[in-house]
């Protein structure tokens, strides 16, 4: 290796904010008042919430000193795995904070805010396109929001047939949230074992499914980074039981333009505008899971709506069938300007950066298979596996590896994730890194892998660099200091 | 984590597949986690108890078990009515790490029918049943 990546450089203490500051400091000045004064409600008067008095300098160097500690897409490679880390281009930014969005109130009238709605309306119709649904709602806030939209779709559709049904099929490759979703709407979740070579087998779903079986909720490409390839022959299955289809949508960043989720047989997706469309994700801002549904299944989707008549965008709430509303006003739209200005940017570009992503996915897992245990030695799509098992004589676990990473200055993958994999690491590089950082990735991993066998204590005690050292994170479970 | 001779597999215990054990006590059925079961998930930092008076079959969830790492789904070892849960290990949950077979008992069960705790494995079957697993 050339040189580290990791590196140690100044960087400053920080207490926290209650502990800074002097009784009648300030940091801004209202404004001078021009209109009368009027009393206030006696019921809201009171003490006000104990914040601290700090001036403008202050909280400016507070924020700036913990970004210092922070770990960011912008700061370096952050391969977590089934979390689709791309890096966000600065034109999304630019283009949503243009005046006429930026400053449009919720509250607008159709006729003054035709441009919004039209962004809204034509966000809709790409993702249908991009994923070969008929139907999309951009109103969830996330993607568990979206696969709860998804799962109240199920029910709602079940209700309408006068036959509801009580459980719902979860493969043990889904995403964790899946039967959380599926509870919230009173579905009891059955798991469905995925087979030796880590995907569903049709013959384990035809043995579950039944006439009380809502559906099921596949996550395709699954958390293991395979493509379920008999999807279509389970989506039959479950058809034929009377049965409908959701997909978890948060690997999509695999199958952009190259797979048609309808031809699969999928009738209700969820999308992660934050994974897949690059919008700012994990404390970068809010995120956005549209749901996207087949046509026999558009009459359920939230309200409002957004439609066309006679070439002017309405928002409609007239769909009897809606399971309503979901969040307010129409989503979180300054996130929808920024995947709109992605979708627009890129063109037939987002199938090249499906396809890049799972070339370097694949890089990766050859690269490192016989440094690290890869448990399912075949083609993946975007995010690879690998576990500690050869690591295992020398002690060292999963978890020490991935702080280690943080020495050399990579964001850790995503560890102990999926629950199939004992011990596992799962990495996802995106599209985003270049051969040379996919290089320097493999050849960290490598030095890692050596440096169990020659000096284990070097990775026990990492991460050494960071600001913060390694954390307790049993006495933070078992004794969580929640006060600010 | 330990290798299988430094697991401690009393023989006053028969234990599942899943990795819980039962201990007959008079009339009732104490059970918990083994040895191996806390040593691969690392430090306990939360048990999901029944209620007592709750009636499960054998092999199905009564609980969970949270580490660091992950949740883990208990099972019954026998199956019968929950007649106590060990209290403490809301507190301490830690108990399940430190002394899995005493401090860390999780439930007694009246059990439905006292022969099925025979058919659990003994120590040797379950040290073989590890060793398989590589």
């Amino acid at each position: 290796m050339k040189e580290m990546l990791g590196t140690k450089g100044l960087i400053l203490n920080e207490p926290l904010l209650w502990e800074r500051g002097k009784k009648g400091r300030i940091g801004f000045s209202l404004p001078r008042r021009d209109v009368e004064s009027a009393p206030t409600d006696k019921d809201i008067e009171g003490e006000g919430p104990n914040f601290p008095d700090l001036s403008e300098v202050e909280v400016i160097r507070h924020f700036t000193r913990l970004s210092q500690w922070n770990f960011g897409v912008d700061t370096g490679m952050y391969p977590l795995g089934s979390c689709t880390m791309k890096y966000n281009p600065k034109t999304n930014e630019r283009q949503a904070a243009l005046p006429g969005f930026a400053g449009a109130s919720p509250l607008l009238p159709a006729s003054l805010c035709q441009g919004t709605l039209k962004l809204i309306y034509e966000t809709e119709r790409f993702l249908a396109e991009i994923t070969g649904m008929d139907a999309v709602s951009v109103q969830p806030a996330a993607g568990a929001h979206g696969e709860l939209a998804g799962m109240l779709i199920f029910y709602a559709y079940h209700k309408s047939l006068c036959k509801p049904r009580s459980k719902i099929l979860i493969p043990d490759t889904a995403h964790g949230t899946n039967p959380a979703s599926a509870s919230l709407c009173s579905f009891k979740s059955v798991p469905v074992k995925s087979d030796e070579r880590g995907v569903l087998s049709p013959e384990t779903v035809a043995s579950l499914m039944d006439e009380d079986t809502a559906g099921i909720m596949v996550t395709n490409p699954n958390t293991l980074g395979l493509f379920e390839e008999n999807i279509r022959k389970v989506a039959e299955i479950v058809h034929s039981k009377g049965g409908l289809v959701y997909c978890d949508g948060a690997n999509m960043n695999a199958l952009m333009g190259i797979a048609d989720m309808n031809a699969m047989g999928v009738d209700v997706l969820h999308l992660n505008l934050h994974k897949t469309f690059s919008t700012p994700h994990g404390g970068g801002g809010p995120g956005a899971g549209p749901v996207c549904v087949k046509k026999h299944l558009e009459a359920f989707l939230p309200v409002p709506r957004v439609i066309e008549k006679e070439g002017k965008y309405l928002l409609s709430e007239d769909f009897p069938q809606s399971v309503g509303k979901l969040h307010a006003f129409y989503g979180n739209f300054g996130v929808i300007i920024k995947a709109y200005s992605y979708i627009l940017s890129m063109g037939h570009y987002l199938k090249k950066a499906s396809q890049l992503a799972v070339l370097n996915a694949n890089y990766i897992k050859e690269k490192l298979k016989g440094t690290f245990h890869l448990p399912f030695d075949r083609p993946c799509m975007h995010e690879c596996v690998f576990s500690d098992k050869f690591q295992e004589p020398d002690r060292i676990t999963t978890l020490d590896i991935a702080k280690r990473l943080m020495d050399y200055g990579f964001h850790p993958p995503t560890i102990y994730f999926p629950l199939v994999v004992h011990g596992s690491v799962m990495i996802e590089p995106t599209e985003t890194e270049c051969k040379e950082n996919l290089d320097l990735f493999i050849e960290t991993m490598k030095a890692i892998a050596q440096e169990a066998k020659e000096n284990p204590e070097l990775l026990r005690e990492a991460p050494k660099t960071p600001k913060v050292r390694r954390m307790d994170e049993t006495a933070a479970a078992r004794h969580p200091c929640l006060a600010g | 984590m330990k290798e299988l001779s430094q697991l401690n597999l009393p023989d006053d215990v028969r234990y599942t597949t899943e990795h819980e054990w039962g201990r007959q006590e008079g009339d009732k059925v104490r059970a918990g986690v083994s040895d191996y079961a806390q040593d691969q998930l690392g430090e306990i930092v939360f048990v999901e108890l029944p209620q007592i008076g709750e009636t499960f079959g054998k092999g199905e969830e009564f609980g969970t078990l949270e580490s660091v790492k992950a949740v883990s789904e208990l099972f019954m070892p026998v199956g019968g009515e929950i007649i106590a849960v060990n209290d403490k290990l809301k507190e301490s949950p830690e108990l399940v790490n430190q002394d899995p077979y005493q401090g860390g008992w999780m439930i007694e069960i009246r059990p439905d029918d006292p022969a099925e705790l025979d058919t659990l494995m003994k120590k040797d079957a379950y040290l073989d049943m590890l060793g398989g697993q590589g």
